[in-house]
């Protein structure tokens, strides 16, 4: 699960340790995400940000495989795959379409699909004292969901070594390769850093609309692969 | 000519002949594509390709003295053109290639023979001798499609692409490294081939799913994939 609450003009969108500590992604987190951003999004004004945290030791590690082989047999097992699939590309295209700056304070391990919502943000700080990002498909033997591969491609100049390689990157590695902006101390340490900077962002006040849009030109493929279309909007000037 | 032999986990693929700068003619592409297709269908979980070449050049590119040869200039554009075609398939097998793939770039990659290098997931190069040089604005050729895919797939930063295809720019190893092109330089011809061969039974040890491993490369490249007409193929998942 995972609460929603507003300090000062950040949005803190924070996933909630109650059942599961690894915030795995299953139907109900997914949903519980995709409704916390629908919220965001309604209340959004020129002048907020979001930081997206999680509790504990994990950021998040990816779709929630135990709930998938829970199934009834292995055919059941990839239908609840396939779901949890096509039900984290509507929340990575509301993130997308956030009319907000977007800032992930990775607060641990962040494996997966969890990896890829964090690199949706525009803004990635990690912890630097534990945690990776690490995309085990190759490991795994399993092929990445084509916006998987577009969030990779497009924000992640080292994408072989992170895909093909199955690379665990630590924070102060994650820096040098451009992916993260900063490594902290400790999860609360990011924390804080992710709340700066989330406040500097709001008080550029940016006009939201036009900051998703430039948002969606700079990255066309994961823009296109989440079914997002560019709009033309009526400029200022 | 260019021979294939299997030293532990490492498939080695050499090129080999008469022709010291391996130029990229009929019979070469062809034994290419023959080791290539051979290959693919023995990789299993831990194989690795490492492609180099023996003496002071990789490749010089395609072998323009045999395109030159020709009756007329425009029997030598065709010959060109069939060069240019039948090295396609060469740089598609090698995209599509179900195991991990190195470059032990022994000297001169120059033109097609740059491609062919790039073409591999990991590309280590000796750092004594030897440059990577796109010579097409020198020489006032155009580049064909694939070859420009290949490149704006692999090379990502807008100043190297440009320093190199529109500037010309010979890259010496270490030069190469900084430009992100290659992995790392070596003191000699001897030092890079083991070096490739240290990795290469590193990524052997991962002991990747073949098939996966050439669907996850391919999803990394697409521009490349769509000029070489590689499509990807839906895996089931072994969950």
């Amino acid at each position: 699960m995972c609460t929603l609450e507003k300090r000062g003009s950040v949005f803190v969108l924070t996933l909630t340790s109650e059942n599961d500590e690894q915030h795995r992604l299953n139907p109900t987190l997914l949903s519980s995400l995709l409704a916390a951003l629908n919220q965001i999004n309604s209340q959004a004004t020129a002048a907020s940000a979001l930081v997206t945290t999680a509790q504990g030791r994990f950021f998040c590690n990816g779709f929630d495989f135990r709930w998938a082989r829970a199934a009834a047999d292995p055919h059941a097992a990839r239908i609840r795959l396939r779901a949890m699939s096509d039900s984290l590309r509507p929340v990575l295209a509301a993130l997308f379409s956030l009319p907000i700056p977007t800032v992930a304070a990775v607060s641990g391990h962040a494996a997966a699909a969890g990896a890829v919502f964090a690199l949706a943000h525009d803004h990635v700080l990690m912890r630097g004292d534990r945690g990776v990002l690490y995309m085990p498909e190759v490991d795994l033997g399993i092929t990445l969901p084509d916006y998987f591969a577009a969030v990779v491609r497009e924000k992640v100049a080292a994408a072989r070594d992170v895909v093909l390689a199955g690379k665990k990157v630590r924070a102060d590695e994650a820096v040098e390769m451009g992916v993260v902006r900063s490594a902290h101390d400790s999860a609360e340490g990011a924390v804080e850093a992710a709340m700066r900077l989330g406040e500097e962002l709001t008080r550029r006040k940016w006009v939201g609309e036009a900051y998703v849009e430039i948002r969606k030109s700079l990255f066309p493929e994961v823009t296109e692969v989440l079914g997002l279309a560019p709009k033309s909007i009526v400029s200022k000037i | 000519m260019c021979s294939l032999e299997k030293r532990g986990n490492v498939w080695v693929l050499t090129l080999a002949g008469d022709d010291p700068e391996h130029r990229l003619n009929q019979t070469l592409i062809d034994s290419l594509t023959s080791a290539l297709s051979r290959l693919a269908s023995h990789a299993t979980p831990g194989s690795v390709l490492l492609t180099t070449a023996n003496g002071k050049f990789f490749s010089n590119g395609f072998d323009l003295a045999w395109a030159r040869a020709a009756s007329s200039s425009s029997a030598a554009t065709d010959r060109l053109q069939f060069l240019v075609d039948s090295l396609k398939p060469v740089i598609a097998a090698l995209l599509s290639l179900p195991m991990p793939t190195i470059a032990a770039v022994n000297g001169h990659a120059s033109a097609a023979g740059f491609i062919l290098a790039i073409s591999h997931d990991y590309v280590l190069m000796r750092g004594d001798r030897g440059v990577l040089y796109m010579p097409e604005v020198d020489l006032g050729l155009p580049l064909p499609e694939y070859f420009t895919a290949v490149m704006r797939s692999k090379l990502k930063s807008p100043a190297v692409l440009r320093d190199l295809v529109l500037g010309g720019a010979k890259m010496k190893a270490a030069e190469a490294v900084k430009a992100g092109i290659v992995d790392s330089a070596h003191d000699s011809e001897e030092r890079t081939v083991e070096a490739a061969m240290r990795l290469g039974e590193e990524l052997a040890r991962r002991k990747w799913v073949g098939e996966v491993y050439a669907e996850i490369r391919k999803s990394l490249y697409p521009v490349a994939c769509t000029s070489l007409a590689l499509t990807q193929k839906a895996i089931v998942s072994k969950i």
